[in-house]
Formats: C-alpha cells, sequence, structure tokens
C-alpha cells in the first residue's frame, strides 16, 4: 500500500474561524478509511479541500505517484486526475434520466470536442447496464432522476461513482435516508470498492463504520483527535469526551 | 438499442418539414415567383422574422439549455450585420464611382477612385479616408468571413474572461449587457469609422445585380434564411441531444456538480456561447440586405432583452418554441407598431397600439413567467407520446396479466 494522498499541515479559516486546523491525513492506494467527528469538525471541507472547491490557507496536498500538488487544480482538473466524490445531500441531475446520470459519469474524454463527438458504444451501453444493476437502479433507467426516492438517489450517485472508475472515492454520509438492508449493501460496495482504490467514507452511524472494519480517523475542530482501528479510538478517552459522550 | 437522431428527435422532422412547407407556400404566392399576391416588403419581413427566429434558437442553446442568459447576442447578430454591410456599401459606390468617373476626359487612377469612394460613403460624418477597419472591404470571401470571425472572437475573449473569472447568472448578464452597451456607444460616435449613427445604408442593393427587381432578390433571400434556420435547428438539435446535451443542461442545473464530475465547464460554456455568437453573426449577415439598413440603434442593449423575452414567451429550452416566440412576437410587434392593429376605443380612453403595445407585450411577458413557464411551446407537450411508456414490473393491474418474466408485452 502505497501512498495516493498526502495532506499534510493544511489550514482553512472562514472569516477568522478555523474550520480547519493544522490538518495532516494519508491516504493508501488501496486503502479503506472513515472519518468520524462531531457536527461541524469539517469532515465536509476536508474533502472540498481534496477536490479543489475550497483553497486552503496554508498546507499541502499531494497527489499519486509523482506527488503532484493539487491546490491551485481546478475542481474537473481534480476530477480528471481520478478523484470521484460523493455529496452530502445527493445531488444528481434531477431533469435527466438515469440512464444520463450514468452516461455523464461514465469514464470517457471530458473534452468539449470528445463529448460533442461522442458515439454511444455497446460497449457503453454494457458498462452502464452493469453499474445500474449493482446498485439496483436496471429498472429505472429511462426514468428522470426527479422521481426516485431520497434512498435512491443516494444509491444513483453512488453508481455515477461506480461508473467514473476514479482512484480515490470521497463519499460524504452515504448511508443517510437508506434502509438497514440498503446500508448494508452499500458497505458491500464501498469494501469492493476498497479492493483496488482508496475510499474514504464520513460517516456518523456508528454501526456503519463498524460494519466497513477499517481505519479510523477521528476530526474534532478542523484537526485529528485520534486515529486506528475502530475499538482502538472509540477507547480513546478525549474521543468518548467530545464526540461519543455526549 | 441505438436510435437514429431524428428517431430520438421527432420535433426536428416536424419543424424542417413545416419550414419547407412554409418556404414553398410563400414562394408560390410571391411576386418573383408566383401568384404576386405577397407584396415584396412583406417577404422581406417574413425574411427578417427567419433571421430573428435563428438567433433566437441561438438564445435558446445558450439560455434554455446552458443556462446562460446573455443580453448581448444582438451585438454579435449586429456585428454581423456591419460585416456584410461594410462590402455591400463598399462594391455598390465603387460601381456608382466608375461609371460616373467614366465619362470624366482622363481614365481615373485606381487611387481617386478609392479617394472618390471614400468621400461619397464618409461625407456623411465629414471625412473621405478609409479607416482601417475598412481594409478588406473590398473583398466579398474576407467580408464573408468577418461575419464569423468578428463575432466569433469577441464572444471567445468575452466568455473567456468572464467564464475564466466564474462570473454567472445575474452578473454575467449585467456583463452582457454592458459589452453591448459599449459596442452601440462605439459606433454611435462618427468617427468610428462605421459612419457614426447613419449607419450603413443601401444594403438593399447588391452589387452585380443591379438589373435584378427587388421582388426576385427578396425571395431569394427569404430562401437563404430559410436555409440557414434549418441548417442552425438541425446543428443546435444535434449539439443539445445525446451527451453533449446531457453536459450543456448539467451545466445549467448544477454547475457544480458537472465540475466534480471531471468536465471543464468553462471551455464548455465559451463553446456554446462563441458557437450561438457566430450564428447570430450569421443571422444579421441576412437580415440587414433585407432590412437595407444597419445602425448603432440596432445593437442597443434593448434589443437583446427582447430577444430573451421571445425565447421565454416561446419556451425556453425547445428550439421549436424560440422559433414560435421569435416568430410570433416580433410579426405581432411589427403590426402593432406599425399602425396595423385598430385602435381600441374604451369611451374614455382610446388605446393607441403604437404607444401601448410594449405595455400589452410587458403584461404577456409578466403573464407567460408565472403561469405558463413552459411558455407557447409548452402546448405541444399536451399532445400525447406516441413512444410506449417504459413499463416496470408487471405489465397489467390485474393478478392474472402478464408477468415480466413471461416477457415483453
Ligand atoms: N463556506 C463556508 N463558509 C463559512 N463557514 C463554513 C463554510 N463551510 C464550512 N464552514 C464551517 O466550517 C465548519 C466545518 O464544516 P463542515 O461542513 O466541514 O463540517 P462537517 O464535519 O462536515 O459537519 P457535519 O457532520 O454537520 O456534516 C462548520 O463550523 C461550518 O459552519
Ligand atoms: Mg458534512
Amino acid at each position: 500500500m502505497s501512498a495516493l494522498l498526502e495532506v499534510s499541515g493544511v489550514s482553512v479559516t472562514f472569516g477568522g474561524f478555523r474550520a480547519i486546523n493544522n490538518l495532516s491525513i494519508s491516504i493508501g492506494e488501496p486503502e479503506l478509511r472513515a472519518i468520524i467527528g462531531p457536527n461541524g469538525a469539517g469532515k465536509t471541507t476536508f474533502m472540498d479541500i481534496i477536490t479543489g472547491k475550497t483553497r486552503p490557507d496554508e498546507g499541502r496536498v499531494l497527489w499519486g505517484e509523482k506527488s503532484l500538488s493539487l491546490l491551485g487544480l481546478s475542481e474537473s482538473r481534480i476530477a480528471r486526475e481520478g478523484s470521484g466524490r460523493k455529496f452530502q445531500k445527493p445531488t444528481v441531475f434531477e431533469a435527466q434520466t438515469v440512464r444520463e446520470n450514468l452516461a455523464m459519469a461514465l469514464k470517457n474524454p471530458r473534452g468539449p470536442f470528445d463529448v460533442l463527438l461522442h458515439r454511444k458504444t455497446g460497449e457503453g451501453a454494457r458498462r452502464i447496464a452493469e453499474v445500474a444493476d449493482e446498485v439496483g437502479l436496471f429498472e429505472h433507467l429511462a426514468r428522470p432522476a426527479e422521481v426516485l426516492s431520497h434512498g435512491q438517489k443516494q444509491w444513483l450517485e453512488i453508481g455515477m461513482l461506480l461508473a467514473q472508475d476514479p482512484r480515490l472515492l470521497l463519499v460524504d454520509e452515504p448511508a443517510a435516508g437508506m434502509t438497514p438492508a440498503e446500508r448494508e449493501h452499500t458497505t458491500d460496495i464501498l469494501k469492493a470498492m476498497a479492493e483496488t482504490r482508496a475510499v474514504v467514507v464520513v460517516e456518523h452511524d456508528m454501526e456503519f463504520v463498524r460494519r466497513l472494519d477499517c481505519k479510523v480517523t477521528v476530526l474534532h475542530e478542523g484537526s485529528v483527535l485520534a486515529e486506528g482501528s475502530l475499538d482502538h479510538v472509540t477507547a480513546n478517552q478525549d474521543v468518548i469526551d467530545v464526540y461519543l459522550g455526549r | 438499442m441505438r436510435q437514429s437522431f431524428i428517431a430520438q428527435n421527432p420535433s426536428v422532422l416536424w419543424f424542417i418539414a413545416a419550414l419547407a412547407l412554409f418556404t414553398l407556400g410563400v414562394t408560390i404566392l410571391s411576386e418573383a415567383f408566383g401568384i404576386g399576391v405577397l407584396s415584396t416588403s412583406f417577404v422581406k419581413t417574413l425574411g427578417k422574422t427567419l433571421c430573428l427566429c435563428l438567433v433566437a434558437i441561438a438564445i435558446d442553446v445558450v439560455w434554455g439549455y446552458c443556462g446562460i442568459l446573455s443580453l448581448g447576442h444582438f451585438a454579435f447578430f449586429g456585428l454581423g450585420g456591419y460585416a456584410i454591410g461594410m462590402w455591400l456599401m463598399y462594391a455598390r459606390t465603387e460601381a456608382i464611382v466608375v461609371e460616373s468617373l467614366a465619362s470624366a476626359p482622363l481614365p481615373p487612377t485606381e487611387q481617386e477612385v478609392i479617394d472618390a469612394i471614400g468621400t461619397q460613403i464618409f461625407g456623411v460624418v465629414g471625412a473621405s479616408e478609409f479607416p482601417l477597419l475598412w481594409a478588406f472591404s473590398d473583398s466579398l470571401i474576407l467580408q464573408l468571413l468577418m461575419v464569423v470571425l468578428v463575432p466569433g472572437l469577441l464572444a471567445l475573449v468575452f466568455g473567456w474572461l468572464a467564464f475564466r473569472s466564474r462570473v454567472t447568472g445575474v452578473y454575467l448578464s449585467i456583463l452582457t449587457q454592458a459589452m453591448t452597451l459599449a459596442l452601440s456607444l462605439y459606433l454611435f460616435q462618427n468617427d468610428s469609422g462605421l459612419r457614426g449613427n447613419n449607419g450603413l445604408s443601401g444594403l438593399q442593393n447588391i452589387p452585380g445585380f443591379e438589373d435584378v427587381p427587388q421582388a426576385t432578390i427578396s425571395i431569394v433571400f427569404f430562401w437563404a434564411s430559410a436555409a440557414a434556420l434549418a441548417i442552425a435547428y438541425l446543428v443546435f438539435a444535434w449539439a443539445t441531444s445525446g451527451k453533449m446535451g446531457s453536459v450543456i443542461r448539467g451545466i445549467r442545473d448544477d454547475e457544480a456538480r458537472v465540475r466534480f464530475l471531471g468536465y471543464d465547464v468553462e471551455r464548455y460554456k465559451l463553446f456554446v456561447f462563441t458557437l450561438t455568437a457566430v450564428v447570430a453573426g450569421i443571422g444579421g449577415a441576412l437580415y440587414y440586405p433585407q432590412a437595407g439598413i444597419i445602425n448603432p440603434a440596432e445593437i442597443a442593449p434593448i434589443a437583446s432583452i427582447y430577444l430573451a423575452v421571445w425565447v421565454a414567451i416561446g419556451g425556453r429550452g425547445r428550439l421549436y418554441g424560440a422559433v414560435i416566440g421569435a416568430a410570433a412576437v416580433s410579426l405581432l410587434s411589427s403590426w402593432f407598431t406599425g399602425g396595423g392593429a385598430p385602435n381600441l376605443d374604451l369611451g374614455f380612453f382610446t388605446i393607441q397600439w403604437t404607444d401601448w403595445w410594449l405595455v400589452l407585450l410587458g403584461v404577456s411577458f409578466v403573464a407567460v413567467t408565472l403561469f405558463f413557464p413552459k411558455g407557447i411551446g409548452g402546448v405541444f407537450d399536451l399532445i400525447p407520446s406516441r413512444r410506449p411508456t417504459p413499463r416496470i414490473g408487471d405489465y397489467g393491474p390485474e393478478k392474472g396479466a402478464l408477468r415480466r418474466e413471461e416477457g415483453a408485452p
């Protein structure tokens, strides 16, 4: 396991408020990592920094074998480097069909002219069907995404990540609004994906994290409070005080 | 399960068929090739309307599909008109000058001819020198190239600056208005090199075709406008369907999400903005020879706003909606403002439509926005689709109905 992502000494302030404070995290490839922490700990902001949405005031974010600095790259460029993201609130293209949503995410050249001259291929259609099947939306391929239930939208977004086939997956609270059976399926997918790539999961639900059975990082007030196995961090007194004890 | 482009977009076929029928009808009713029911000036009005439909579908693509409310596309339209107008004016003045100098005792030198053309064209603004802007005006080919290049390059530079700094929404609209205003103010100046507020005139006279009656010229321009509209419609329908359409509509609905999928949103916006500007320029180049005159007032910011109003009334996000809106509102507008509509006597007050038309338009715009957000084009949604609805699960309401496992219905 070599490091795919090296975040070191990163800080972000929003109008005087330090949302991320000298944060350092390293993610390997392949690796499954869970990030937990109280509300406002900076979990989503951490993902914003990696994906280029938020620029940190200081620190480094290095990517891949060549230690490419992600700071200063555009969101789309970072995504093309191989990072995919699922948002806390499911964000799919409501006005478009499930198939169109998946087709847009499918790993293909992203330039305007590539897309303009893009021709549907049997290979692409097969891949879309495969992904849709995996996330249980095969029967809904032709339906617009707006008619899906909240849980199905979560699935569609996970499906879009699968279609994108990234090296690094950032998944923000995937289990919200899902039934227990769906949660189980989600853990299975995430674990399967983490066999070949880096997967970072933010989740509040402890049962869910336990099932992921992976290294856990606890964030608090923008920095790492504890890191290790779930049993290890839940035994940590600091963690109990700020997170679990409440 | 691959379907042809037309099968996926049946409205394209309907539109082309309707346009062809309309063109045929106008030709049969025209003075030049038919029974002469339609006057030459009305044929010109119809031809101009087709050009307005052309720029309207461009706005629809940039606004209705891509979500960029550009209030500056009429500037590109005007630039296309100026580009072709320069050649029309130069070539025609040259013919007149050469003819009048031919009777002189000594044959004129080339410089004398050019000076005489300059005096003729720029006399109204008290100049006689050819400004640099007119360097290519003697070449039809080069000026035709300018029809495409000038709006295209302006859109490219403007769009690059605006999109790169992530200007969106209302701010972008204001910026496009500012561009239009700056351009028209510049053109209003006498030393702009484009004859200030006089603009370019006599554009209906096509050099080399002086002997052809206007009736014939009007119908030829009408055909050209119809052909341009058909081609642009096809190109836009193709570009906004399939995956490109998906990405463009995605940008309209949630551009941040599109970025996180790896698409360079700014490049897509620039592509759409520039392509539509070029189409607007072509529309202008076909419009102004039919109008006969172009002046800076044509590029006034309000013109671009009207364009957006037409598209909103017609129904944005569908190309035929833009065509319907542009055609209906612009024809109605010339009917009302041209004094065609009878005054409405309310007893205590007489509504004179020449004054009140804008109020009516404004009220209609607000009404459509509030009550029919899909616009006139939304009417077509009421036509039941013949496509089989995709069924999932079991096919019938009954327990004994065909089951999915048993096969397709
Ligand atoms: N754009 C912003 N401007 C100002 N403050 C922000 C911004 N984004 C985040 N914050 C603040 O930074 C802190 C960290 O927010 P963040 O969304 O990263 O928390 P989180 O750990 O994801 O919380 P939750 O569990 O509620 O999702 C919060 O106090 C939040 O209010
Ligand atoms: Mg969060």
